[in-house]
């Protein structure tokens, strides 16, 4: 138990008390209790961050006052803290983005749509925030529980076939994931007789039911983060949603299964140097970064190719693992590959969100998404154009974006490492990356030859716009400002 | 061990069966004598609120549900997908298999006897005021997981209702039931529910020192509602109603509520103030039972249909 320690526990339970309650109060209510509760989330969020970097420490609250292996934990340490204010800025952003698509003015009767999306919202919200910060195994799984079945109907929010096709198949996939990831913790504790990840820290042994156990559980999450060749629920789930679904799911809900799986590869088992392993997801993140990439170039609709780019950035963090692995006992190096990953997921939330929201401004506008019919597009929508075009500057890691600190940082110690084929992944994927962005704002920037049309300001495009700034400012903190991030980093705490 | 050997047995082949079965009524029933034969190995391993939840839940409710799911889907031609060729069939077989040695390896290579917190639990048990150690662990030392696990059922309500089919929203959910004239299920319909009640509120109230709880006490009684709702004798209320949403939403709010509490009286989440662990635990318990109840009830049912 430390100072603060109740800041991660409210973060938590802050949206899941909203979801609840969300029920009872309808569509109108929700919205209402949903744009209340975002400021006191951002403040829970940032104050979390404050008293981790105050304390450079982890902190914790023992729910109950029962200590771990007992009791359970919830553990705030510089990862986490990063994660939570990540979540917070974007569902903020996403929800007063969606009050155009899923609000209910007052007197309007509840529509079906309305009434799902804030409790869903709100679900996603306490399922990321207690994914990062919960530290029992099976809180990790109710985490993901909440996780999948609040992401599953944001998918087929429309209701129309095409995308209840989609949700079930994602459906298929995350629960599989889960029954992996469940099979994998009945052997942990079996093996080891607690779930708490800093207890097993220490006790984590190489022998077989324990890499059965992380094998399975790592096989389940890689089918909820989609890193290729476990991506094919990804691309027609996350374009078929609505733009606001698409942006949390793009942006937040991949990330959280890959925290637990950063959580259980360097916290669970840091000794268990699994450096085969580690090559070898690698090496699916490094064939997400090229196919994923090249699977954009080709894509005739916009949406899809945002899809298809989430499916390559995935890859990026993947990046991490072998780096990591490969740490030769130096400080200053393993500090430098983790803050990669943490940006990368942290500069990939915003510049994401922005782009699937600027995409649904796009096709709403011109009445379709098809690339090849985007000419005149930047006349009629500049801003969204340019929030697009400045989050595609971050996935490339063009400087001085988000994006490139974490690239450029994956990059260098890729080289200190000697592993010089991650290099030129990252290289290459920087050039793919440039490629479908320079397809979509070529387009855009042509005109259409016509008289130009009226532009209709909308409040919304300040939103995407102050999404991409985000993700693009990022780049410029002082590298001593990624301090947080290293905090209580398991594999470095004592 | 000649009873064990043949319940594994048995388990294994109807697993076999089930999954084999080409007829998704058949493959149902299957699978519901699956979960009872899943819940005799429960009492035979001693872990009689494992058995109580697996009989009631994982065969009768989830039973319910496929068998639901099973009547929405007759009148549709299902599509099925190509089998795969004969090399891709192989390949899956040696992944399976492999998969399966591994499983087993780990298995036979685990501590014996299973490392356990069952020591602590009984240590620490009696802050609680509770006599079944389950329970401690559900409503105590863990409680937060139980605490958001109900929270999921209330989410699992709204995911549900969220696939309503345009122009059903607002209406009862589930389709409508004809009112059964005679028969045994009109018979059932009228018998059962006091006595499901009943037995109900006593697996409630001994949950606190016995197998038993508010899990299984909820089953039963949307087991009980649901009879008479497929009877024709009760009609769903509308997904509008109120109340119906409030009654979903009070266990894990009142819940949540007691864990702030906690955390500003005692300085932990949850944390229950010495002397008063029990009575607090009961009431969550009895509200949260009715949520759960009408919770399961309404996934069984379904979400809202199209309305003529």
């Amino acid at each position: 138990m430390t100072a603060w320690g109740a800041l991660p526990m409210l973060a938590v339970m802050l949206p899941v008390v909203g979801m609840v309650l969300a029920l009872p109060l309808g569509a109108r209510g929700a919205e209402r209790l949903t744009l209340a509760l975002l400021p006191v989330g951002i403040v829970l969020a940032i104050g979390t961050a404050a008293a981790v970097q105050a304390a450079g420490a982890p902190v914790v609250h023992l729910l109950g006052h029962w200590a771990p292996p007992l009791g359970l934990a919830l553990r705030a340490d510089g990862l986490a803290a990063a994660m939570l204010v990540t979540a917070a800025l974007v569902v903020a952003a996403v929800a007063l983005f969606a009050r155009a698509d899923f609000g209910t003015a007052a007197g309007a009767t509840e529509t079906r749509a309305a009434f799902a999306f804030w409790p869903l919202l709100l679900a996603l919200w306490g399922a990321i925030n207690l994914a990062v910060v919960a530290t029992d195994l099976f809180t990790l799984y109710v985490a993901l529980e909440l996780l999948t079945f609040a992401a599953m109907p944001m998918v087929c929010l429309s209701g129309t076939r095409a995308t209840l096709e989609a949700a079930l198949r994602y459906l298929m996939f995350a629960l599989l994931g889960s029954v992996l990831y469940l099979l994998g913790i009945a052997f942990i504790y079996a093996g080891y007789g607690t779930l708490d990840v800093v207890l097993l820290a220490g006790r984590a042994r190489a022998d077989l039911p324990t890499h059965v156990a992380v094998a399975l559980m790592t096989a389940g999450l890689l089918a909820k983060t989609a890193l290729l060749p476990l991506h094919l629920w990804l691309p027609p789930a996350h374009a078929g949603a609505p733009p606001a679904a698409s942006a949390i799911l793009s942006a937040l809900v991949v990330k959280g299964s890959f925290v637990i799986l950063v959580r259980l590869w360097f916290g669970v088992m840091p000794g268990l140097a699994a450096p085969m392993a580690a090559q070898v997801l690698g090496g699916l993140g490094a064939a997400a970064i090229l196919l994923g990439s090249v699977a954009a170039l080709r894509q005739e609709r916009l949406k899809l190719l945002v899809a298809y780019s989430t499916v390559a950035q995935i890859g990026y963090l993947f990046l991490m693992v072998p780096l990591l692995v490969a740490a030769p006992g130096d400080e200053a190096y393993a500090a430098r590959a983790w803050t990669g990953g943490v940006l990368q997921a942290v500069s990939h939330a915003f510049a994401k969100a922005a782009m699937f929201l600027a995409a649904g401004l796009i096709a709403a506008r011109i009445g379709q998404d098809r690339i090849a019919g985007l000419a005149g597009a930047a006349r009629l929508l500049p801003v969204p154009v340019l929030a697009f075009g400045l989050a595609g500057l971050s996935l490339m890691g063009v400087p001085p974006s988000g994006g490139f600190a974490a690239k450029w940082l994956l990059l260098t110690s890729a080289i200190e490492a000697g592993q010089w084929g991650w290099a030129l992944v990252i290289l290459a994927g920087g050039l793919l990356t440039g490629g479908y962005v320079y397809r979509v704002m070529a387009a855009a920037l042509t005109g259409d030859g016509t008289q130009p049309a009226l532009r209709r300001p909308d409040k919304r495009e300040t939103i995407v716009l102050a999404l991409a700034v985000v993700s693009v400012v990022l780049g410029l903190l002082p590298l001593a400002a990624f301090g947080l991030v290293q905090v209580g980093r398991l594999d470095l705490a004592p | 061990m000649m009873v064990d050997a043949l319940l594994a047995a048995a388990i294994l082949a109807v697993a076999l069966a089930t999954v084999a079965a080409r007829g998704t009524f058949t493959a149902t029933a299957l699978f519901i004598g699956y979960g009872l034969l899943l819940a005799f190995a429960w009492v035979r391993l001693g872990a009689m609120d494992v058995a109580l939840t697996e009989a009631a839940i994982g065969a009768g409710l989830s039973g319910a549900l496929l068998l639901g799911a099973a009547a929405r889907m007759r009148p549709h031609r299902v599509a099925l997908d190509r089998a795969p060729g004969r090399a891709m069939t192989a390949a899956i077989g040696l992944g399976c298999a492999g998969v399966t040695a591994a499983l087993a390896a780990a298995i036979l290579l685990l501590p014996d006897p299973a490392l356990s917190l069952a020591p602590q639990v009984a240590a620490q048990i009696g802050t609680t005021g509770l006599g079944n150690p389950v329970a401690a662990v559900l409503m105590s030392f863990r409680a937060v997981d139980t605490l958001l696990e109900s929270a999921v059922l209330v989410l699992a309500v709204i995911a549900a209702w969220s696939l309503a089919p345009k122009g059903g929203w607002g209406g009862p959910p589930g389709l409508v039931q004809p009112q059964a004239q005679g028969g045994p299920l009109a018979l059932l319909a009228r018998l059962l529910p006091p006595v499901g009640i009943l037995v109900a509120v006593h697996i409630l109230w001994i949950g606190k020192d016995a197998p038993g709880g508010k899990f299984q006490a909820a089953a039963i009684l949307a087991a009980m509602w649901m009879l008479a709702w497929m009877a024709g004798r009760t009609a769903a209320p509308p997904v509008s109603a109120r109340w119906l949403r409030l009654v979903v939403a009070a266990g894990p709010a009142l819940f949540i509520a007691i864990g702030l509490l906690g955390w500003l009286a005692e300085g932990a989440f949850l944390a229950y103030p010495p002397g008063l662990a029990l009575p607090i635990i009961m009431v969550v318990e009895i509200v949260l039972t009715a949520s759960i109840a009408v919770a399961l009830a309404l996934l069984v049912i379904g979400p809202p249909g199209r309305r003529a």
